[in-house]
């Protein structure tokens, strides 16, 4: 049987992924955020999971406002790297599970959620920086990605209550494959930041805090904070957290933390990271 | 106008263009612009005519005005989204935080410093009532 073992939050500015591609991943502004993921990093080599659910949101690279899907799973062999204006990131080619992900969004869409299918998708910074900072730099990724986009770029985002139903059908649809896999998690984007208009540059670490403490200690109130409080006090795209529902559900009741770390800024970005181990 | 005030709460905060439905529409042929961006060719080709380039769009004269002029906000509240807008800051060799400073009028620099010193707090920026505006 495959099992969802574990849960990871983390944010995924770009400038994340320009630094590590750049090599300034050592300079004063960077070296600590760098630092913060370097147990991640060990804790992701020792894991060693067979496939990685990464929920994230495309930011206008393969979705061109033709198609709006809230939920698209990616079930192609691969997922080449966009050019997002400054030419594709050079990191390897993402490999996904078209077998595994195609039996989900049937379970899925049997479960009542809607999805869209996407057999051919390209994927930007909001998938790649996450695996970079998880994985580093290898010449192939030693997982295979479902990737799991959520539109939050056209408002209205689904509900948090909306993704966190979603991640527990996704935790079923994983437990009825019958192959011994290793199943982690992402809830990638977030947290509190604004990059847009007069206000941009907004960042509320209380509210940041909040969120990471109760993932494991009270996720009801989580997914009842509608999307104007998210954009009011921690940023318009702070909303970006309710992608961080799907991966707590999908680790089942009971979840304990076993590693954190918080920092401001990355860019305009209150980067959180969080490991969640399902139990 | 259908859209209760209840659904559009968030026009409240301050400093702010949420992406609706509204605002969707309007902005279609702009958003498509910002995407040919995503071609090396089409960088090149737009940089090298702009006025004449934006012509193949159908966009409105002030969003073509808007473009020209790199106003950020103004392209925000006229339909823009602000990661195509980045691809249009990227066309320009510049970075997003370079467009993010130019939307709140402070020098890069001085951005660069509020977000070292922990960025720009909520308080006073929650909504347009508090701080007077309309």
């Amino acid at each position: 049987m495959a099992r969802i073992i574990a849960g990871i939050g983390t944010s995924h500015t770009p400038a994340i992924g320009a630094a590590v591609d750049n090599g300034k991943t050592e300079t004063d502004y960077w070296k600590p955020l760098f630092k913060g993921y370097e147990w991640s990093k060990k804790w992701m080599e020792e894991t060693a999971p067979d496939v990685a659910i990464l929920v994230y949101n495309d930011h206008a690279n393969a979705f061109d406002f033709s198609i709006i899907p809230t939920f698209g799973v990616g079930c192609a062999d691969e997922f080449p790297i966009a050019d997002e204006g400054w030419g594709p990131r050079p990191v390897p080619v993402v490999k996904g599970y078209p077998e595994l992900a195609s039996h989900i969004v049937q379970s899925v869409i049997l479960d009542e959620f809607d999805l869209t299918i996407c057999n051919e998708m390209q994927v930007d910074h909001g998938l790649t920086v996450p695996m970079t900072l998880l994985w580093g730099q290898p010449k192939a990724w030693p997982v295979r990605v479902i990737p799991l986009a959520v539109n939050v770029v056209q408002y209205p985002p689904p509900t948090g209550h909306r993704c966190y139903e979603l991640g527990k059908a996704i935790r079923r649809a994983v437990e009825s494959w019958d192959e011994d896999l290793k199943v982690v998690v992402f809830g990638t984007g977030g947290m509190s930041h604004q990059i847009q208009g007069p206000r941009a540059g907004l960042i509320n670490s209380e509210f940041d805090k909040a969120f990471l403490d109760d993932l494991t200690r009270d996720p009801q109130r989580l997914l009842k904070i509608p999307h104007v409080e998210y954009m009011r006090d921690a940023g318009a795209e702070a909303v970006e957290l309710v992608m961080w529902l799907v991966m707590r559900a999908a680790l089942g009741d009971k979840a304990e933390e076993v590693y954190r770390f918080y920092h401001v800024p990355a860019s305009s970005t209150g980067v959180g990271h969080i490991i969640l181990e399902s139990r | 106008m259908a859209g209760t005030k209840k659904e559009k709460a968030y026009e409240d905060i301050p400093g702010t263009w949420v992406f609706d439905a509204q605002r969707a529409r309007k902005g279609y042929p702009l958003n498509k612009f910002f995407m040919s961006l995503m071609s090396a060719d089409n960088r090149k080709a737009f940089l090298a005519d702009e006025a004449g380039y934006l012509k193949k769009f159908n966009m409105s004269d002030e969003q073509a005005e808007a473009v020209m002029k790199r106003d950020w906000n103004r392209m925000l509240e006229l339909g823009g989204v602000v990661y195509c807008l980045a691809k249009l800051s990227f066309t320009d060799q510049h970075s997003y935080q370079h467009m993010a400073s130019e939307m709140t009028g402070m020098s890069e620099q001085e951005y660069v410093n509020m977000m070292l010193a922990g960025g720009r707090s909520p308080d006073g920026w929650r909504s347009k009532a508090e701080r007077g505006e309309k």
